[in-house]
């Protein structure tokens, strides 16, 4: 019997993986060979989805991008013995993409099905909890406090600092909060994680329950994400069933429960406090803080509020230690982050790097660059509240700090490529509009600085005294930076105002704006980082 | 897809039990969307007593969120995302295509019923845009050729 993989998540779906599947299924009964499909999770090369592999000797060996249509050619080039054809990507860790990575976090993504809890335990799954077991609390706060683990929902807060704060706090009930609300465009690995390896996302949000004196985790999904709810609740049964989760969870005093609550198409609701209002119910309106929600979270009560991959960091940092995990990285920035590259590029996926990485490597050396094959115009980075970055400043090296030095935002590690044939001012535009649509309109910046930023940059695009709208939409950005709640009016100035500054021909042919200084993204007024307080 | 004719009752034990769910209002008005095809305005009532919150209150929460509706969408519920990664491949011209096609703009449902237009933010598919969600399944990389065949071939 031949073992051949075939991915299940959403990405090898939407381009027919499931048809591919069929096709092969009935291919291998016409000719009599005896096939078993294994549904692993992606490695997170999109580009060549849907990447089938066969089993051959032990070494599995990629054929990619396939469609159904693809089936016919590739049995009779003899697929299931590896034989040549003009998809075969040779052995997939061998795979530039994949071999050039350095995966701790999605070390187990794609290795086997999503579901198979003894391929998780046989790939090094569940040690991390197992030695947190044998840890007091304190221990294991410090250990991921060394390893320099920072928020990878894109605020980059010491997630150690975090749990310490929910440790201290003298209550009984506590809860963990797992934010799996990824709505940036540009981000899809919280998606592949929960899609492909969901008992990483359950052990690490246990780990953190241990530590903090927690039994009860909710994970906030967004309702784009539908098979990641029902992969994470096939998961929760399995583990279960297996004692990793629920009562006396290996046969420890220690029990742990995770509830899945879905989102309802709100953009604001990945801000945390939104999210913690949503989560109890209500409408998904940001809190003041402080009180810091490790104090007073969901239902009032103490509550770790931890990004998807923040928690799922956690199991190999309590695996191979904080020391292991902070070899990886530069400065401030430690360990890795998944980047996600998108947009208009011709090799698009998941590609985990140590921070230090730089856009060009990620875009041109994975990437391929743009798939049009027309120059790069600009890069977005950090989803749609990050600033637009042009082709002539892209050498900065991946780290938090490095980007908000440039005035720019790392963030999730989203990176969206645009080519020469974007309009800069529709983008601007479009950041506006969008604040509009999403605002959770508690403050006035943001409810009514949104609306009259898409007003204020109709009209220049119109050309209606542009002089005048040009500075009042600086104005008016820099308003919105200051006075702010969240980070959703805080940041859209970014965007706007990046795009105003590096590409003011997309706006007005104005020879007074082209010609003027620019005041606007890079002067001093702007590096106004992401605030964030807790 | 397939949802029930309203019915009082039904909704009522529906609501009974997302009402013993902690903060379980959001849950509640998914359950009776996936049952009934939408939040329907005669639910309202009897979430707020469930819940014991005012009216006021629970329209808030339903107002708030893009997913709710108070009636039902067309047979077929077409997204097509128009977030920056989906634009960066041409989702603008995508968008002016579907709705001409369809007769439709965003947010419109057509007078037969067959077909709801929406844009989405995002459907986590950024690495192979422009992406299009037809009933919930997702489809990679659509030219405008692409979604007339997805829809001629009846996804």
């Amino acid at each position: 019997m031949i073992n051949i993989y075939v991915p299940c998540d959403s990405t090898a779906l939407s381009v027919g993986a499931d048809d591919v599947v069929l096709e092969l299924i009935l291919q291998a009964d016409r000719r009599g060979e005896d096939i078993n499909i294994i549904r692993n999770g992606s490695w997170g090369m999109a580009y060549l989805e849907c990447l089938l592999e066969v089993e051959v000797d032990g070494v599995r060996i990629a054929y990619g991008p396939a469609l159904p249509e693809d089936v016919t050619s590739l049995f009779d080039a003899g697929f299931l013995g590896g034989g040549d054809h003009e998809l075969c990507q040779g052995v997939t860790q061998e795979i530039p993409y994949l071999k050039n990575q350095e995966r701790l976090t999605f070390v187990r993504c794609g290795l086997a099905s999503p579901l198979d809890i003894d391929a998780y335990i046989g790939n090094s799954g569940y040690r991390g909890l197992q030695n947190s077991l044998k840890m007091p609390p304190q221990a294991i706060v410090d250990e991921v406090s060394n390893s320099g683990l920072r928020g990878r929902g894109g605020a980059a807060f010491p997630t150690g600092i975090k749990w310490n704060t929910a440790l201290g706090a003298a209550v009984a009930q506590k809860y963990i909060c797992c934010n799996a609300d990824e709505g940036d465009s540009g981000t899809f690995a919280d998606r592949i994680l929960m899609e492909c390896d969901p008992f990483t996302l359950i052990e690490g949000m246990s780990i953190a329950g241990l530590a903090v004196g927690a039994d009860q985790g909710y994970i906030y999904l967004r309702s784009e994400y539908p098979l990641c709810k029902i992969m994470l609740e096939k998961a929760f049964k399995i583990a279960r069933d297996r004692g990793y989760l629920g009562q006396n969870i290996c046969g420890t005093d220690f029990s742990f429960d995770i509830e899945i609550r879905m989102g309802a198409g709100s953009y604001v609701c990945g801000e945390e406090t939104a999210m913690l209002n949503s989560l109890e119910g209500r409408r998904g309106v940001v809190r003041a803080k402080p009180p810091l929600p490790a104090i007073e979270g969901l239902f009032g009560l103490p509550t770790v509020v931890n990004n998807v991959l923040s928690l799922a960091s956690v199991p190999i940092i309590m695996d191979k230690g904080g020391d292991y995990y902070k070899d990886f990285g530069i400065g401030r920035s430690k360990g890795t982050i998944p980047f996600q590259i998108a947009g208009n590029i011709k090799r698009g996926g998941l590609v985990e790097k140590a921070f230090g990485v730089t856009l060009p490597e990620l875009i041109y050396d994975f990437g391929g660059g743009t798939m049009t094959e027309k120059p790069l115009k600009a890069v977005q980075v950090g989803g749609p509240l990050g600033s637009y970055i042009r082709s002539d400043g892209l050498d900065l090296p991946m780290d938090y700090e490095k980007f908000t030095e440039a005035g720019a935002v790392l963030g999730h590690g989203g990176i969206v490529v645009f080519d020469e044939t974007a309009d800069m001012s529709a983008q601007a535009e479009f950041a506006f509009d969008f604040c509009a649509v999403e605002s959770c309109g508690k403050c006035t910046p943001c409810r009514i600085g949104a609306v009259r930023g898409e007003e204020v940059i109709a009209k220049i695009r119109a050309g209606e005294n542009v002089e005048e709208n040009w500075h009042l939409a600086l104005d008016l950005c820099d308003l919105m930076e200051a006075g702010s709640l969240c980070a959703m009016g805080g940041m859209t100035p970014f965007p706007v105002k990046s795009a105003m500054e590096f590409f003011p021909e997309d706006f007005t042919d104005d020879p007074k704006i082209l010609a003027s200084e620019p005041k606007g993204f890079s002067d001093k007024n702007m590096p106004c980082a992401p605030k964030e307080t807790m | 897809m397939a949802h029930q004719k309203w019915d009082k009752e039904t909704a009522k034990s529906l609501i009974q039990k997302y009402s013993s769910l902690q903060g379980g209002l959001l849950e509640c008005m998914h359950g009776l969307q996936h049952h009934f095809g939408c939040v329907a305005p005669e639910s309202m009532d009897l979430m707020a007593s469930a819940f014991n919150l005012s009216r006021a209150e629970v329209h808030g929460v339903f107002s708030f969120y893009h997913d709710f509706r108070s009636s039902p969408a067309g047979h077929k519920i077409i997204q097509i995302c128009r977030a920056e990664a989906c634009q960066a491949m041409g989702s603008r011209g995508l968008t002016a295509h579907v709705q001409d096609l369809l007769g439709l703009k965003l947010g419109e449902t057509s007078e037969n019923g067959n077909f709801t237009l929406e844009s989405v933010y995002c459907l986590g598919n950024c690495a192979l845009p422009p992406n299009v969600s037809v009933d919930g399944k997702l489809y990679a990389r659509v030219s405008p050729e692409k979604f007339n065949k997805i829809m001629t071939e009846g996804a």
